[in-house]
């Protein structure tokens, strides 16, 4: 009852944005929404399964790219572009998973690493079909998958909202439910999970599969809500933020990934405003998380106030 | 330019890259080896170093080789300074765990290197070699009657690419002297071996980290001091050495030391040749998806015998 409350309460809450915020903030918070399904999709790999990923800028990469190959040279409705995502996504991290789920630990993280590598390098490859560097804006008559005009401001603050909640409560489901608490099982001892009789290699494979899904369901609405999509998104850069944005609200808590991105996109807004040198914000949080917080802003709620937090 | 001559150029393109390489996967691979902590700020201590060594080159006075002598010796003191203070003050503190000493140096490569930005501007600069004579070389031709000797137009290498290829060589000597040589180098493999049993023994671990640390952020300015007048140096720059250093050092067998300046040669030496007759990026993702199947069928590297 109190998880559902307080859950319901930040969907409300930032429904009650789309009434009350000022058009500028609008869109800030509606591309920190569509980012926060990012950071929830990491955090089901990372927070709950213990998997510390340095490449998932390849899915969101996949899920972006998949739909915008489909809607620019496929010539794909947006929906359908949108579709196309997703199983370019789902592809992609059932095969990473299977090769990367072999190796653990430190090699676990520099295997995603390469990989994500490989494919931001494989978009300047096919540089004359991605555009590279500079990528491609989408046209206004893709960006209206179900009548819903995405071009205007408030239908597509409406549709980060939706995505948003559809995640974030798939998300609380999948916590509470006996798969979930076998994903943290293996967090905590995968020896002793697979002493259980659990299939931890499968278990494993199928929470980086949901996570890359959803992360590609990220990349592919973010390049149609915004109407780009450019090879920078699959960079090194977009593997460290879902980190940053998870460990920062608080890994393995379904509340954390939307305070960790609305905060840090803030924190990013306010600083690329006065500086040049903005990612220095980034670094230093990372530096302070790992030092004095590795639980994060709700980790640190649950440890202190209310063990029942999801 | 014929076949020949132009491989000829690739390799020698290819071993100045392979030297600098070298230097930067070593100073990886001994953090690794020793302290078991992956530096993903190593690429920045590289960038630290190519940017210091432009700093001291241009304030010191006098002809070219002063300054570059100058940089030479500072700048990689000063990066491995810093770096030892990185170590005592974070790295120590969250007690070398594989997880958070990952989030920490990411962090620290995101500060270093805006910081560089900040400071130094997004602009590239070189530093002036302090000697850069053009030698030609020779290539052999068939002619009627036997083999001669000619100058190809172009064929030619600088007499400081020479000297990089010098300099590194005798520095990874250094290196392996102190290693297999020296009590400090006893002290460091056997911390490599067993923490916990040099500890009993009286070595004093943390000090052991923090000079390990210091000596592998070193050795990656080192390289970048030496690069520089034939590079840029920019506050991006670290990127690539981090990738290709990652690269080298999984290739190479985690640790060893033998193993990693194989992989350079092999791994500079292929990307010089590649990046010459096909194309850059396409060397690198072959790259790339070779170290994360090594990674994932053969974890002990290539040219690693033991098992972790």
């Amino acid at each position: 009852m109190k998880v559902w409350g307080l859950h319901l309460a930040v969907l409300a809450l930032l429904a009650v944005g789309a009434v009350i915020l000022p058009d500028y903030h609008q869109g800030v918070v509606a591309r920190a929404m569509v980012l926060a399904v990012f950071a929830m999709g990491y955090n089901i790999a990372f927070g709950y399964t213990g998997l510390l990923s340095l490449g998932h800028a390849m899915f969101f990469a996949a899920g972006m790219y998949g739909m915008g190959m489909a809607v620019q040279h496929g010539g794909a409705s947006g929906a359908l572009g949108l579709l196309a995502g997703l199983i370019a996504a789902a592809g992609l991290a059932a095969i990473v998973g299977a090769l990367a789920l072999r190796a653990a630990g430190v090699a676990f993280m520099i295997v995603t690493l390469m990989f994500a590598q490989a494919i931001h390098l494989s978009i300047f490859l096919f540089g004359d079909w991605t555009r590279s560097d500079e990528g491609f804006v989408l046209q206004g008559a893709a960006r209206q998958p179900f009548g819903i005009d995405l071009t205007q401001a408030e239908p597509r603050y409406w549709a980060a909202f939706a995505l948003f909640a559809l995640v974030f409560l798939a998300t609380l489901l999948l916590a509470r439910s006996g798969f979930g608490r076998t994903l943290v099982a293996i967090r905590e001892n995968e020896a002793r999970a697979g002493m259980l009789g659990y299939d931890t290699f499968r278990l494993k494979w199928t929470a980086l599969l949901i996570s890359g899904v959803i992360s590609g369901a990220a990349g592919a609405c973010y390049g149609l809500f915004f109407g780009y999509v450019g090879a920078g998104f699959a960079s090194v850069q977009y593997s460290i933020l879902p980190l940053l944005w998870v460990l920062l609200g608080g890994a393995g808590t379904v509340i954390g990934p939307i305070i960790g991105t609305l905060f840090m996109t803030y924190l990013i807004d306010i600083a690329s405003g006065i500086t040049t040198a903005y990612m220095l914000i980034a670094g230093a949080a990372l530096l302070l998380l790992a030092l004095f917080a590795p639980q994060g802003l709700a980790g640190e709620i649950r440890r202190r106030f209310a063990g029942w937090l999801p | 330019m014929e076949f020949g001559p132009h491989l000829l150029l690739a390799i020698i393109e290819g071993s100045v890259g392979a030297a600098v390489l070298a230097l930067t996967a070593v100073g990886l691979a001994l953090v690794f080896g020793i302290m078991r902590v992956v530096n993903v700020a190593h690429g920045e201590f590289f960038m630290a170093g190519a940017v210091l060594a432009w700093v001291v080159a241009t304030a010191t006075p006098g002809p070219p080789w002063v300054g570059f002598v100058a940089a030479l010796i500072i700048a990689p003191v000063a990066v491995g300074l810093l770096a030892v203070i990185a170590d005592l003050t974070i790295l120590k503190r969250l007690d070398y765990d594989p997880e958070r000493t990952i989030v920490a140096t990411i962090g620290l490569l995101y500060i270093i290197q805006q910081t560089a930005l900040l400071t130094y501007g997004p602009d590239a600069r070189p530093v002036e070699p302090p000697f850069n004579d053009r030698l030609a070389l020779p290539w052999v031709e068939w002619v009627e009657g036997g083999l001669q000797l000619y100058w190809p137009w172009g064929l030619s290498v600088t007499t400081y690419k020479l000297f990089v290829i010098a300099a590194a060589a005798v520095v990874l000597l250094i290196v392996w002297g102190i290693m297999s040589k020296t009590r400090a180098g006893l002290i460091m493999r056997a911390t490599q071996l067993d923490r916990d049993m040099a500890t009993a023994f009286g070595i004093r671990v943390e000090r052991v980290y923090a000079g390990v640390f210091g000596l592998g952020a070193g050795l990656a300015a080192m390289g970048a001091v030496l690069i520089v007048p034939i590079a840029q140096a920019h506050y991006l720059m670290g990127g690539d050495p981090l990738l290709l250093s990652f690269i080298v050092v999984i290739i190479g067998g985690l640790g060893s030391l033998g193993g990693t300046v194989a992989a350079a040669l092999l791994i500079g030496l292929g990307d010089g040749i590649v990046s010459v007759f096909f194309s850059p990026t396409l060397a690198k993702i072959l790259a790339t998806l070779l170290v994360a199947l090594v990674l994932v069928f053969r974890p002990q590297g290539l040219f690693g015998t033991h098992k972790r």
